[in-house]
């Protein structure tokens, strides 16, 4: 792991202004930011740990702990929100036996909602992964993840 | 290349595409066209193209804004308008192909309309339909048309001219063309742009900034996302000659992270003008050096608030100071930093193209120009529109939108995201510009319009937004962080039939001291959701207090029960239920079990329609 942190640091300058933009990278190497890793940036910004650790507990993009293989995003946007958004959620806490901000156990998906994807005109949405499901209801949703949500 | 030569190559590559011999096919694929299937449909076009061995030439271009008839393709045919077909799926892509481009049948059932010069029999022209006919096309006069990928489209239609203009014009006479168009700040609050401008030229210190607000955070609103996947030159066009006029050397962008597909676009742009001499040193040879750093968000709401996007730039937590002193005289590491929203610098280059005239010839007296809307919610017709200011709200709703989703009674239109409000039947014909929003106790904001219907609980929706406000509360101001989670825990118990006699009132008390002692603009506008919803529906929050929802949307006032009479016992909704709540034999009358029942309506949703069995009631 030591490597694969390093290997992005060294892309970056030693500049304070660029936190942001490392700790995106290593969360998109690692998939989360461990205690490791965030000591590692504060070492090698000249910047406090416990700063490196509230500016990355402040943002809603950044995790602590590993996610599943598959990110499930649910909108809660006004549009979604208007068109039944709480009951697409509902469902799929129901169909995964997980609540918001939870992983599966057996790590198949990690389910999070996000403010708006900007898919408003196609609501209710959720993204799996990079993928926007549109127009969803309830028994879409079943349907989805009856399939392992990686098609449509 | 000097930019004579650049535009001589753009005009000739466009030009053999619009003279081009073989048909030109062009597909949506922004983030909407996408999530409606689009990419799909690009590979079942290649597919059957090739298997008839017909040439025909495919285009990615952006959207085009009737997001409600994703996903779009337009097909030209040599000699011919251009046919814009609506829901298109691999099926009917294939049969364009073989129908439209081997047989000539151009299929009108399909189609919206046709674009450009000729007619053909049974297809209205697309501009002239009710959805376009009432829209003014400037900032998006190019999405959906070219490829937002090539710099040399965006040229061939005038791109970059405006930037050419400015580098010969004096600081001041650029500031002045922007005071005369009357160009006023895109993002919600409505500040007059060329003021902004004059104060940072004007401020000591060097060197100075300028930033591009690209954090979309409302939920609800797409414009700037469609805007800068569909034709990113136009905001990168405004942000140099932002950075011209002020003195700036270096801009920055500050995009949100959820946008991947505008953040690609971007770096795609950015890459090109590098090529063609548009950004670094010596600009086309004026002396004007000047680069862009592209910013990702990281998914802060309040970072759309210009001193907390600030901090973010910096590497801090985004959370807002007070100003002043404002960010014209000390911004980004304390220097003079212009910041603006995309879609005022995508005017920015247009009224450096075509004049302050020209862009004043549409709006009111105080707000000029045009300005592009999100129109979603319960709308037959949503999407991404353009209509000139002061423009009522009724015209868009039912002109554009062409009313309500299946012709349901209109009950509320939401503007300015959650620091906007929600205005009743009674203002539909008020217009939409700066000051009569605010007057009605909405905010013009940066362009969401989410319209709400009799099903839409409108206690539920206040309480939808300030649950959003609360949580993105960055805690720096107490006003905020605990007079939002108070109004959010009073809110709550209303809606769940917990309501006490003095609530309403006890809401209005703390929204005035959230408005009034709040540090930014998040918690100064938090409340307007609340106090509009209690000012235009005081009627629905009384309901609740009485233990009824009106819209039957509160889970905790309503019940879902079988018709015994309409049942006919066809185990559909006993077999859909998630928690097994629903028992009876077959051909048998069914039941609820209200006990069980987690209130999530799939047994409404699967009841054959021709049965309607199930309802759901409110009340005693």
């Amino acid at each position: 792991m030591h490597d694969r942190i390093d290997a992005i640091l060294s892309s970056y300058g030693r500049d304070r202004a660029n936190l942001i933009p490392i700790l995106q990278s290593v969360q998109a190497e690692l998939g989360y930011l461990s205690e490791e890793a965030m000591l590692r940036i504060a070492d090698y910004l000249g910047v406090p740990e416990s700063q490196v650790y509230g500016v990355a507990s402040f943002y809603a993009q950044f995790r602590f702990t590993p996610t599943g293989r598959n990110r499930i995003m649910v909108c809660r946007g006004t549009a979604c929100h208007v068109r039944g958004a709480p009951r697409i959620l509902d469902e799929i806490q129901q169909v995964l036996n997980i609540r918001e901000g939870e992983t599966t156990s057996d790590m198949e998906y990690t389910l999070e909602t996000v403010a708006c994807i900007g898919c408003c005109a196609l609501s209710p949405c959720m993204m799996i992964n990079r993928e926007v499901y549109a127009k969803l209801t309830p028994t879409k949703v079943r349907e989805v993840f009856s399939k392992g949500g990686q098609e449509q | 290349m000097t930019f004579e030569g650049l535009q001589r190559r753009a005009r000739d590559e466009w030009q053999a595409l619009s003279e081009s011999a073989v048909p030109l096919i062009q597909v949506g694929t922004a983030t909407c066209g996408r999530s409606a299937g689009a990419s799909a449909v690009v590979d079942a076009l290649r597919e059957a193209l090739q298997r008839e061995a017909t040439p025909a030439l495919i285009m990615e271009v952006g959207c085009i804004g009737l997001c409600f008839a994703e996903p779009l393709v337009t097909i030209r045919k040599p000699g011919r308008p251009a046919v814009c077909y609506g829901h298109v799926n691999p099926e009917r892509a294939t049969q364009l192909v073989s129908e439209y481009l081997l047989r000539d049948n151009p299929l009108a059932d399909w189609a919206l309309g046709t674009v450009g010069e000729g007619r053909i029999e049974g297809i209205p022209e697309l501009f002239e339909t009710p959805v376009l006919r009432p829209q003014v096309r400037r900032i998006l006069r190019n999405c959906g048309f070219i490829d937002p990928t090539n710099i040399l489209h965006y040229v061939a239609r005038g791109g970059y001219t405006g930037l050419v203009r400015a580098l010969g014009m004096a600081r001041g006479q650029i500031i002045d063309e922007i005071r005369r168009a009357g160009l006023r700040g895109r993002g919600g609050a409505g500040f007059p742009t060329w003021r902004k401008w004059q104060f940072c030229l004007e401020a000591p210190g060097e060197p100075k900034y300028v930033v591009c607000n690209a954090d979309e955070g409302d939920p609800g609103a797409f414009m700037n996302r469609s805007l800068l996947e569909s034709d990113p030159h136009s905001v990168l066009e405004g942000l140099l000659i932002d950075g011209y006029t002020v003195g700036a050397r270096e801009g920055y962008i500050y995009c949100r992270a959820e946008y991947p597909l505008a953040l690609e676009r971007l770096h795609n742009a950015l890459a090109q003008m590098r090529e063609q001499g548009l950004v670094g040193e010596n600009i086309l040879g004026s002396g004007f050096s000047f680069d862009i750093h592209i910013k990702e968000g990281a998914g802060a709401f309040v970072c759309g608030e210009e001193t907390a996007l600030l901090a973010s730039i910096e590497g801090r937590r985004g959370m807002p100071r007070p100003r002043p002193p404002f960010p014209a005289t000390s911004g980004l590491w304390g220097k003079p930093t212009v910041i603006n929203n995309v879609e005022t610098l995508a005017s920015v280059s247009l009224i450096l193209q075509k004049g302050a005239e020209w862009f004043a010839e549409y709006g009111s007296e105080k707000s000029k120009g045009t300005k592009t809307f999100a129109l979603v919610g319960k709308v037959k017709r949503a999407g991404l529109i353009e209509v000139p200011l002061g423009i009522t709200l009724r015209d868009i709703v039912y002109g554009i939108g062409g009313g309500i989703l299946g012709d349901k009674r209109f009950k509320a239109v939401q503007t300015g995201g959650p620091s906007g409000g929600c205005l009743p039947e009674a203002l539909l014909d008020s217009p939409v510009d700066y000051e009569s929003l605010t007057t009605a106790g909405s905010i013009m904001g940066s362009g969401g319009m989410v319209v709400m219907d009799e099903d839409t609980c409108m206690v539920d929706v206040a309480r939808y937004f300030l649950d959003f406000t609360q949580k993105e509360s960055c805690g720096e101001c107490v006003p905020c962080r605990l007079g939002t989670k108070q109004m959010m825990d009073i809110l709550t118990d209303i809606t769940e039939g917990k309501g006490r006699e003095g609530d309403v009132e006890l809401l209005q008390e703390v929204a005035l001291a959230v408005k009034k002692g709040s540090l930014c603009g998040l918690g100064q506008t938090a409340p307007n959701p609340v106090l509009t919803t209690i000012r235009y529906f005081r009627d629905e929050y009384e309901a609740h207090e009485q233990g009824r929802c009106p819209s039957k949307v509160c889970k905790a006032l309503i019940r879902y029960r079988i018709v015994a009479d309409k049942c006919k016992g066809c185990q559909i909704c006993l077999r859909a239920c998630p928690v097994g709540a629903i028992s009876g034999e077959r051909r048998q009358v069914h039941t609820i079990d209200v006990g069980k029942c987690i209130r999530c309506g799939v047994c409404l949703e699967v009841c054959p329609a021709r049965f309607g069995a199930v309802e759901c009631v409110t009340g005693q």
